[in-house]
């Protein structure tokens, strides 16, 4: 049930629909670049980080999108062409269709699926067809042996990432990610309202796992195999260049923030503050406020964890391929399977 | 074998397997992995040849050469004080450490000795390079596995040591300070309290780096039990330096040798690991230069008076006749086989350097290795391309 302020015709919505998408897109991923590429890292290895463009380099992130544009964009002379012109576009699109499900408050959502967390692990690996393609279409072994990397890395973390995720569903008895925003700030523990009930609480193992399944995911330290620039100079992007690369680029950062946005409306409570605070009971009775307020909390749970994410990919070497296998088939799915059965009991015996 | 241990044991028999497979009838098809000469692994333009059966190397080799500067050659038409410039660009990153054995050799040759506060002054330079090579290296392994935060300690630690080298010789990276019979100038003053601060700064840097890097478990998985070299193995292909003493043979020329250069009068320990593995390796680096600043912080304590360059003729002739001086130089032993036939400068010389001996175990160690492991395994053999290709 909508209740916004003014009536917007549907061509109105349509367009806040998309500029919202670009702005859920882009936004995460040019703070993400700039707070914590630019500047955190160089903080950690006590560098200034950019200083020139604008007020503390703020302006960085222009100066460099506009020195990729000027880039020629190289295509190998052997290169699959049409399949390695769209490789990049898949796999922004994919961030794109990444954002479509997350809600951002009571009515700020893109769509409203009922199958939402399914719908988002199965867009989440789409990427993967890009990045398969970019490697093979590249005509270089490194990009090949980049690409196959990924393929096989991210098919091995999609699994602990959707039975991880398994563990919130069963405890929100829905697989809408709205409603599971709800069950999480209706909830109380032990009634005691004042913080509802965000999942990370019970779902700690689960919220690890998905987070270690998302930092392999997105190809970082210590799961970047497909990209070790030390090894295979940057993987399935080696022959990328000019704006080509900086689509990449985008996805790469953007997704960081999509998959945290994700993972702060499973186990964070997403865009909800407690009802109880205001006296909600449930969704209809949210405040209009929210959908303004909403997307800032989002956008604050955002930044912590994929401060987190930075954090460790900046601070960790790299796995080998057969050690991150293994870590992922022998330690994490037994756990994340161990998780939903023990959810699963204590949500039937409760 | 009885001597190995289960893990060199395992790495052989991979080894073997990977041998085995490419007799066997159905092997799946193999790709030739070209790494370098343009490669960020290879810190230069080392080539490395590898044919892959998946991600499994079944064969690989150096080549080297694409930096040849013939050095070798160039010496013959040039001064004996000349020289010293252009062999500082051996080991760029160690560089007076390349100085020291040349001239050492010359000396041999026209029976000059540097007096005591000059040797003195040689040696903590000698240990200052090897400080500032070696921590680079340090920092540099993390890159090599992709931590990159590492190498920036590295980098600003390594600054504090450049501007010791330069307060004394005036260079940063080529000080050419070395002279027949001595040294070009005594030490600028207060450079003794400065030495003894930066020395501490590089502990905490080597126990930060412990912290970082060596204690991540990661970072473990990745270079315990990768690359092993048994110690007959690693005399066999003569390695020397950390990569010797890392397969447990207790060999270091500082200690072994009677040279004009003042370890006699300190007191420290060599370092050997039993291992043999990349592990090993970057882990007596490590106590090698925990050691270095040790050694340094005792020699500027008994820095003897007196001149810094003994009596020598202006325009050095050196007799006839033939030396040999090698040092344990960052990267393992460097010498020069000198041979002079009473000319300004010397008829031929013949530069032994680390890495090309260092490197030449490739074919061996790469066997039946992963991808990965062919940079963690080059990284932790540590060689810098100008000591390759001279």
């Amino acid at each position: 049930m909508l209740h916004v302020a003014v009536e917007i015709p549907y061509w109105g919505q349509s367009l806040l629909r998309v500029l919202g998408g670009i702005a859920a897109v882009l936004l995460p991923a040019g703070t993400i670049v700039y707070l914590f590429l630019f500047k955190m890292m160089s903080f950690m290895q006590s560098r200034l980080g950019p200083m020139e463009a604008g007020p503390f380099g703020s302006m960085q992130l222009f100066a460099e999108v506009g020195k990729w544009l000027q880039k020629e964009d190289i295509i190998p002379e052997n290169a699959d062409e049409r399949i390695y012109k769209m490789a990049p576009i898949i796999v922004l699109v994919s961030t794109f269709l990444l954002v479509v499900v997350v809600p951002f408050g009571p009515d700020a959502w893109f769509t409203n699926f009922s199958a939402g967390v399914f719908y988002a692990l199965a867009i989440g690996s789409v990427s993967v067809i890009g990045i398969l393609v970019a490697g093979w279409s590249s005509a270089n072994k490194y990009s090949l042996l980049g690409g196959l990397r990924a393929a096989g890395q991210l098919i091995a973390y999609e699994l602990p990432m959707v039975l991880a995720v398994v563990g919130v569903v069963i405890q929100a008895g829905s697989m809408n990610l709205q409603d599971i925003v709800v069950a999480q700030n209706t909830g109380s523990i032990f009634g005691w309202d004042g913080i509802g009930f965000p999942f990370v609480i019970t779902q700690f193992l689960g919220f690890l796992i998905f987070m270690i399944a998302v930092q392999a995911e997105l190809t970082q330290v210590p799961f970047d195999m497909p990209i070790a620039e030390s090894e295979l100079v940057s993987g399935y992007m080696t022959e990328y260049s000019g704006f080509r690369f900086l689509i990449f680029f985008i996805g790469e950062f953007a997704t960081a923030g999509v998959f945290a946005f994700i993972a702060s409306v499973l186990f964070l409570g997403g865009w909800g503050v407690p009802f109880a605070w205001f006296g909600w009971d449930s969704l209809d009775q949210v405040d209009n406020w929210m959908n303004i307020g909403g997307p800032l909390i989002m956008l604050t749970k955002m930044m912590v964890l994929t401060g987190i994410i930075m954090w460790v990919r900046f601070s960790y070497p790299r796995f080998r391929e057969d050690q991150l296998q293994r870590f992922a088939w022998k330690v994490l799915i037994p756990l994340s399977l161990a998780n939903i059965a023990v959810t699963a009991i204590v949500k039937v015996a409760i | 074998m009885t001597m190995l241990s289960e893990r060199q044991q395992l790495s052989y028999i991979a080894a073997q397997a990977a041998d085995a497979r490419l007799n066997v009838e159905l092997e799946t098809e193999g790709m030739t992995l070209n790494i370098g000469p343009q490669h960020p692994a290879t810190h230069g333009t080392l080539r490395i040849i590898a044919r892959l059966d998946g991600e499994q190397v079944v064969w690989a080799e150096p080549v080297a050469g694409y930096m040849h500067r013939g050095y070798e050659k160039l010496t013959e038409v040039r001064t004996y004080p000349q020289v010293t410039a252009l062999i500082n660009r051996i080991d760029w990153l160690g560089s007076f450490a390349n100085e020291v054995p040349f001239i050492l050799a010359a000396e041999q040759l026209m029976e000059v000795e540097a007096p005591p506060r000059a040797q003195h002054i040689r040696t903590i330079l000698f240990e200052l390079s090897r400080i500032a090579n070696v921590s680079l290296f340090l920092g540099d392994l993390g890159v090599q596995m992709g931590a990159v935060t590492p190498v920036f300690m590295a980098f600003r630690d390594r600054e504090y040591v450049l501007n010791l080298i330069e307060g004394a010789t005036g260079g940063r990276f080529h000080p050419n300070f070395d002279r027949i019979g001595g040294l070009k100038d005594d030490l600028p003053k207060g450079w003794i309290d400065e030495t003894r601060q930066v020395m501490k700064k590089l502990r905490n840097f080597c126990d930060e780096i412990e912290d970082l890097l060596f204690g991540n478990e990661i970072f473990q998985s990745r270079t315990r039990g990768i690359g092993v070299i048994p110690a007959e193995v690693a005399k066999e292909y003569g390695l020397s330096g950390a990569n010797l003493r890392a397969s447990g043979v207790d060999w270091d020329l500082r200690r072994d040798q009677k040279l004009p250069l003042a370890y006699d009068k300190v007191d420290f320990r060599v370092w050997t690991h039993p291992d043999g593995d990349s592990w090993a390796r970057c882990w007596i680096r490590l106590q090698e230069v925990r050691e270095a600043t040790k050694i340094v912080d005792q020699l500027i304590e008994t820095i003897p008076a007196g001149p810094v360059m003994a009596k020598v003729p202006r325009i050095i002739k050196v007799p006839e006749g033939e030396a040999w001086v090698s040092t344990e130089n960052p990267l393992g032993e460097m010498g020069y086989y000198v041979v002079s036939k009473g000319d300004l400068g010397p008829f031929r010389v013949k530069i032994r350097s680390a890495s090309f001996n260092n490197i030449s175990i490739t074919p061996w160690v790469l066997k039946g290795v992963y991808v990965p492991d062919i940079i963690t395994i080059l990284a932790s053999l540590y060689f810098i391309l100008g000591d390759i290709d001279r």
